[in-house]
């Protein structure tokens, strides 16, 4: 396959940014996007040009750490993340668009590599539970109803990738949340920190700047784990139901 | 509440569904209409000595016109602040641009904006008659007749009956799930409950210009 790239490229974080246009020849089907870039890069290494910078990490699907906006989507055409989607889901000839995340809370560092350290703040203000150290507990010591635990399973499923952020017209990181907060709010380990979780949670959410939730769908549909849209519907139930009982944790 | 994106959508959510409510009275009682004068004068004298004796006269009136005009207020208030929030958390946009969500969920904005403007009309025109030459205090009935009579009357009126529409067929939707009763097990009749009001809203309120129109009222 023979395809033109147009690439967002900016060398750092205060330079400006533009689209290059590079041409790349000899792809095969069977590579993953991540591979096609690797042979634009080794072309550029080779002419003496700085090669692209983009995340990636497991390739598996399973990490979160590569991103990409490809033609407009995140994580591309497919369903699935950037590291799994193929070049038989292009045409010889094809035009592609390659863009960063687009969001003011994930800065751009370099490329197409943004800072989603936003996320990781996010992680820390309340995606935890209170464990006791020392050894492994029974495992049957605590019950957990099954619809729960699939609804935890369900949610547990995100990889933090930040699809639904550069999906979202707001960029707004409610999916990425509300698949945390109800992961563990929903199950006995995350109880004792049911209220302030969510209201913690949200509060960095927003202090980050991220926008707000207008139900467009587009973070839903992003999604390559298949979080779902009512994710957000029952975070929005947690916060109400938390900023009722107000027990903000002081922090 | 107020200091949080969901707790501002939540008080968005909670005015709109009142704005819903008052419409669907109102809608219904704009349906009278088509019932004569007689009926349709009597009724807009009752609004105002509703409640009477245990309210003074308008004070039912008034007391609905305070709620309303508090919700438009928040639900105005709080949208322009999050959209202000929205834009600024995209400062540099894609340029590969898809046409994405429903049309209904894109206009929610502008849509809101041409809803803002036109109570303003509706009510300067219907009501105190500022903007409504041969507007006859307490003869409600002729002054419909007349405003509709005329085609920016129903250019406006319709324009903005539009746009009521698909702001509730979104924003009832919305306003479920941003008070967190919507579910996947629910969606279903949510959507159709939004979608059902939203064109049941529309076509009854058309219907009134369309009567006039068409000489059915007169």
């Amino acid at each position: 396959m023979k395809l033109t790239l147009r690439v967002w490229r900016q060398q750092n974080a205060d330079a400006p940014g533009a689209m290059s246009t590079y041409e790349v020849d000899g792809i095969s089907k069977d590579m993953s996007f991540l591979e096609m870039l690797d042979t634009l890069n080794e072309e550029l290494i080779v002419k003496g040009d700085d090669p692209v910078a983009f995340d990636h990490d497991c390739r598996e699907g399973i990490c979160g750490a590569c991103s990409l906006v490809i033609n407009g989507d995140a994580h591309g055409p497919e369903r699935t993340t950037t590291c799994q989607l193929h070049m038989r889901s292009f045409k010889d000839g094809d035009t592609i668009d390659i863009e960063p995340w687009r969001a003011a809370a994930f800065p751009v560092v370099k490329d197409l590599v943004v800072d989603r350290t936003a996320f990781d703040r996010i992680i820390q203000s309340g995606g935890y539970i209170s464990a006791p150290t020392g050894s492994a507990p029974d495992a049957h010591a605590t019950p957990v109803p099954k619809p729960d635990a699939d609804f935890a399973f369900e949610h547990a499923e995100c990889i933090g990738c930040g699809a639904c952020v550069a999906a979202c017209p707001n960029g707004s990181a409610m999916l990425f949340t509300s698949a945390k907060v109800n992961h563990l709010n929903v199950l006995p380990q995350g109880a004792p920190e049911r209220e302030s979780r969510v209201l913690d949670m949200v509060g960095q959410m927003d202090h980050e700047g991220f926008g707000g939730c207008t139900l467009t769908g587009e973070c839903a549909t992003a999604c390559p784990k298949g979080i779902p849209l009512f994710s957000i519907t029952h975070m929005n139930k947690e916060w109400l139901r938390a900023n009722r009982k107000d027990k903000r944790t002081a922090s | 509440m107020w200091d949080s994106t969901v707790g501002k959508k939540a008080v968005m959510a909670t005015s709109g569904l009142v704005m819903i409510a008052y419409l669907v009275v109102h809608m219904a009682a704009n349906a009278k209409i088509f019932l004569g004068a007689a009926g349709f004068d009597a009724y807009a004298h009752w609004l105002r000595v509703m409640g009477e004796p245990v309210l003074h006269r308008e004070w039912g009136l008034w007391i609905a016109r305070v709620v309303l005009l508090a919700s438009v207020v928040a639900h105005g208030v709080s949208a322009y602040q999050l959209s202000r929030r929205d834009i600024k958390a995209r400062p540099t946009g894609y340029v590969h641009k898809k046409p994405r969500a429903t049309y209904a969920t894109r206009t929610m904005r502008w849509g809101g904006v041409i809803l803002g403007l036109f109570i303003v009309w509706h009510i300067l025109d219907l009501t105190t008659g500022t903007v409504h030459s041969g507007f006859e205090e307490g003869k409600p009935y002729s002054n419909v007749v007349d405003t509709f009579s005329t085609w920016y009357g129903n250019v406006i009126y319709i324009t903005a009956m539009l746009a009521m529409g698909l702001h509730v067929r979104h924003g009832l939707w919305s306003a479920a799930q941003t008070l967190g009763v919507g579910s996947r097990v629910r969606d279903r009749s949510l959507k159709a409950v939004a979608n059902g009001l939203a064109l049941v809203l529309t076509v009854g309120f058309i219907s009134v210009p369309v009567g006039v129109m068409t000489g059915v009222v007169s």
